[in-house]
Order: structure tokens, then sequence, then C-alpha cells
């Protein structure tokens, strides 16, 4: 096991299924959110009018409205009503993400997850110190912080400085300065606190988790007997924390990852050699044997140190 | 994490300690974030003077509150007329919805498309009269260089008016300069004008316009409510704030002495001691009453 946890982060997992499959979900990810900016850039860029607006509210074929319901509730907070398309809109995606996971818009939809994907890669690539480590619950505050200024200033006030929408309507609409806020969470990324901003921080991926925290579709970690402690589930997970309880958990515990700060990503189910995770629902009862008893107290705590 | 659980007890009380650290410390970040956050709130209410909202947005701080900065509007706008702001190029917050007259004015759509593909009502869907909108109004602003007020016929402005007419039109005056010409003055009415900036645009002078659209908070005073035009409203008397005398019969009414009669020794009979005091020259017949 200490041999394999040496190997580079999926090697093992190349080496068994080749990097095709070894990266599914990754290259996957990367071309839904291509598709999804793609949508958005058809019009300005070839005329093809599908969709029209952005990630902060949309048009389908002139039918169909999508509203981000984060920014709805901060127009309500606001003290503004608004018409119903907006809130049609925000239904829509609401049930849309709650079904298949709130945070699934971060890691299939957000054009800033390459952004700090990148980040991290590059953080990994020069042997970083993982930094300011904010608590996991930070961005609670921060989403309580933006609903509080709402309210007071009569304002959307994330909408003065988020990236994700400085970025998306950057690129369909122009982006002016607005770049300097995306360089700005890739630094804060790299430098000061290894996936800092979508993992502690980021209010749009907090809110979305709360809106999606009992989906349907889940990650499952119903291979655990086979988990050889390689790590590597662990080394690529942007909220790692949600692993353990699914893939340490005894024979009584679900295998199902239930943490609401799961984003669905797959990248686990990727790098995983003996094929532990895979997709399922959150109805599965197939039965997950626990894993093996191991030798248990040496090993413990140096688990325990990379996993938090 | 959890590891040790049969020191339960032990650990409590650093716990809470730990507790109330982390609260104040996220607490205290938050605060600081939310007051930068509010400091960009407060700017962006500030919205420049030659930026100008779509038809039917409404007022700013409203506007804020409304706009999810989708761009919906600047899409079905036909005439490319509507832009959202860049962060660091435009004034307005950025991804809001604007204009530049001077560059492309509105058109005045009949059915409105920007407003209609409003999601959220930041553009107001009762406006349904594009002539009703308000986006701001005209203001001859240069009348030093305007070819009009200089006595030639240019009337650019006038002409190109869609509420001509109405909304401006050419009042002619003499022009004192020559003695015996006219000079057709092109004057806005802020009841009619609609801010569409038309007028601006086509303005025949090189760079800036001599005529332009302003929002109404600058372009528009507002006359006290007392003040009454006389030709408009024959009635001079203004409720409650300014009354006639109620006179009396007595001595002549334009007596500035005793317009409504005094008695010694009623109220408010002038000190005769006191600067100003005076002592009425004559006494009322009768009981009079309460002048004033």
């Amino acid at each position: 096991m200490s041999a394999k946890t040496k190997l580079p982060v999926g090697q093992e997992a190349i080496q068994d299924k080749g990097w095709l499959k070894a990266h599914k979900y990754l290259l996957l990810r990367r071309a839904s959110q291509m598709f999804f900016l793609g949508l958005f850039l058809l019009g300005p860029w070839f005329g093809l009018w599908w969709v029209k607006g952005n990630l902060a509210g949309s048009l389908t074929f002139d039918v169909l409205p999508l509203t981000d319901p984060f920014v709805l509730v901060q127009m309500l907070v606001a003290q503004h009503w608004p018409e119903m398309t907006a809130i049609t809109g925000a239904v829509i995606v609401a049930v849309a993400y709650a079904l298949i996971g709130g945070r699934v818009y971060c890691s299939w939809v957000c054009p800033i997850n390459p952004v700090t994907d990148g980040a991290h890669w590059l953080h990994d690539k020069l042997g970083l110190a993982k930094g300011w480590q904010p608590k996991r619950n930070t961005r609670y505050w921060v989403l309580g912080m933006v609903l509080v200024v709402s309210m007071l200033t009569g304002t959307i006030a994330w909408e003065f400085v988020n990236p994700i929408s400085m970025l998306h309507r950057g690129l369909i609409f122009g982006m002016g300065f607005a770049w300097a806020f995306v360089l700005a969470v890739f630094l804060f990324d790299l430098f000061v606190s290894r996936r800092g901003w979508c993992g502690h921080l980021c209010p749009v991926g907090a809110f979305y988790g709360l809106l999606g925290a009992r989906p349907v579709l889940r990650v499952s970690a119903t291979e655990r007997a086979a988990c050889d402690d390689c790590m590597d589930c662990f080394a690529v997970c942007p909220e790692m924390h949600v692993i353990t309880p699914a893939l340490r958990g005894s024979e009584d515990d679900t295998p199902i990852i239930t943490s609401q700060d799961c984003t669905n990503c797959g990248r686990c189910i990727d790098v995983c050699a003996p094929q532990v995770f895979r997709f399922t629902t959150a109805f599965d009862t197939t039965p997950a044997p626990a894993r093996a008893a191991r030798p248990a107290s040496p090993k413990k705590p140096s688990k325990a140190s990379r996993a938090a | 994490m959890s590891a040790n659980k049969p020191a339960k007890a032990k650990p409590k009380p650093i716990d809470r300690r730990r507790f109330l650290q982390d609260t104040a410390r996220a607490a205290a970040g938050c605060a600081v974030a939310g007051m930068a956050i509010s400091h960009l709130a407060t700017d962006a209410r500030a919205l420049p003077a030659r930026a100008i909202r779509p038809p039917g947005a409404l007022p700013e701080d409203d506007f804020l509150a409304a706009c999810i900065r989708c761009g919906l509007c600047a899409r079905d706008c036909p005439y490319d007329t509507l832009k959202l702001a860049e962060l660091g190029f435009d004034g307005p917050a950025t991804g809001t919805p604007y204009f530049t007259a001077r560059d492309i004015p509105c058109e005045m759509c009949d059915d409105i498309p920007c407003v209609v593909a409003c999601p959220t009502g930041a553009l107001d869907h009762s406006l349904t009269n594009i002539d009703d909108a308000d986006m701001g109004i005209a203001v001859l602003i240069d009348q030093e260089r305007c070819l009009n007020a200089l006595g030639l016929r240019c009337d650019v402005c006038y002409r190109v008016c869609p509420v001509i007419d109405e909304a401006i039109t050419l009042e002619r005056r003499h022009n004192e300069r020559s003695g015996h010409h006219a000079i057709f003055m092109p004057t806005v009415h802020s009841d009619a004008c609609t801010g569409c900036g038309k007028c601006e645009k086509s303005c025949v002078l090189p760079g800036e316009s001599a005529i332009k659209v302003l929002p109404r908070r600058i372009a528009t005073a507002e006359a006290a409510e007392h003040y009454k035009l006389g030709w408009e409203d024959r009635n001079p008397l203004v409720d409650e704030i300014i009354d006639l005398p109620d006179r009396l019969p007595g001595p002549g009414t334009d007596n500035l002495v005793a317009p409504g009669g005094y008695l010694p020794g009623t109220e408010g009979l002038p000190d005769p001691n006191m600067d100003g005091g005076f002592t009425p020259t004559f006494k009322l017949p009768g009981t009079g009453g309460t002048g004033q």
C-alpha cells in the first residue's frame, strides 16, 4: 500500500483501465462545461440564438426561461418581487439541481471550475503547501453575509463581485476588467488556499449545496471492500471529507456519499483502480460489505492526516 | 477526528472556546467582506449621468435589486442600442444594461422588445406605450454652439424627434445680434420627452452634442408646492398655506394700520412702546372682532 501511495495519482487506474477510462468523468465534465458555455456562445459567435442570456438568467429556444435561484433569492431579500418568468425559471433550475445534486452545478456547469481546477493542478505541480484552510462551513457564513448585504443595500449583492458571472457574462457579452476577478480566484487557489475558493468560500456553491442536499443522483463506494488504501480518491476529491464516511463506513453505514458538499464530479470513480465507486441513486440499497478490518492502529493517524 | 470519545469531559471547554473563536473569526471576516461589497453596491447607485437605462427601467435603487444582468434586453434590442456595462470601462454597475445616446439612441420600438424580454421586471412590464417611456430628458445644454441658437436653421434635433412638436418645439424669438432675424430655439418639453436620445445622436456638431439626454433627477428642478402660475390657475390661493384675511366691515381695506380692525387692549395689538410698535390712529366702531 505504501508503495502505491508513492505512485502518481491515478497511475494505477490508467494502467488497469486505460487512460481514457481513467479520465472518463473528467473528460465528460470538461465537455459538459464547454457545452453549457458553448450554448451561450452560439449566438454571439455564430448567430445561432438558441440560448440567450447567461447563467444568471436565460431563454432557450424562446420558450424555456431559466434563472439562477441564488440570484432570485437575493432579489427577494432585496425586496423586489420579480415577474413570473424569473420565478418559473428559478423553480425549474432548483428542481433540476435538487434531483441531480446541487453542486453538480459546480463541477459540471460552472465556468470557474476549470479555473480553480487549473489552479489546483499547478498547485500540485509546484508542490506548494496547502496554505490557509478556512473551515468548511465558512461558505455558509459568506452565504449569510451575502444575504444580509443584499437586504441592507437593497441590491443583488453577490453580483457585484461574483467571479462566475464576471467570467461567464464576460465571455458572452464583453469582459472589461472582469478577468481580474477570475485571476484573483486563480491566484487565491494557487498561492493562498488550496481548493480555497470553490471548497471553502464560494456562496454560490454553498447555496446550491443546500438546494440539492438530498439528491437522487449520488456517488457510492459500493465496492468499498475492494479498497486498497491507495488514497487516490482523496487526492483528487475537491471536497475530500465527503468520502470518508462512505468508504470507511462499517457494514451498517451506507456506502453512498451523502454529504451535500459532494459535487458529483465523478473523479473518484476515474482514479480508482479497484473500481470502488460508481454513480447510483440515493435509493440504491445494494448491500456493500465494509472493508475487512485492517491492522488498525499504526496506520490510522497517517490516513486521517492525509484525509483531513 | 472524533477519535477520542472516552475523553469526553476534557475537550468540552476547549471546544467552546474554539467554537467562539471560530465564530468570531468568521463573523469578523464576513463583516469586512460585507462592508467591501456594500461599498461597491453604494458606489453603483451613482449611475453616471450619461449612461441611460433602457425604457421602463425602475429607479436606480430599485433597479439594482431587480436586474439580474442577464442581458436578455440587450439581446432583443433590434438596433443594438443596449449594451451591458463592462467592469472598468463603463460607469454603471457591471453587467447592467444601458445605452449611450450619442452612439446609438433608443429607436423607440412600438412593441418595446427589451421590456418584454426582461424576466424580472427590472424593466417595468406595465410600460406598454413607448411614448410613456421616461429614460431621461433632452436638454439643450450648449446654447452658445447650437446652430439654431446662433440663428441658423439646422433644426435636425427637432426633425428627428419621434415626438416632434410635443417633446421638442422650435420657439421663435428675436435675433438681437442681427436685429432683424428670428432665432428658432429648440425647446424641450419634459412632459413629452422620452429621453430616447435621437436628438443627441443626430446633432450635427462634431464630437459632443449640443443637446444631451440627462436623467430626470439632474435635468429637472422641482417647483415648490406653494408656487402657482397665475396664468394657468386663476385661483391664487393655496389651501392651508396662504389664506386671504377675513376682513370685517371697517375702515378702508387698504388701511394698513388696521386691516381687520383693532380694539385697544385686544390681544395682538402691537405694543406702542416696542420698536415698530404703534398706536392705531382711530378706534373701530362696534365690537369688531378678530381680525385675521
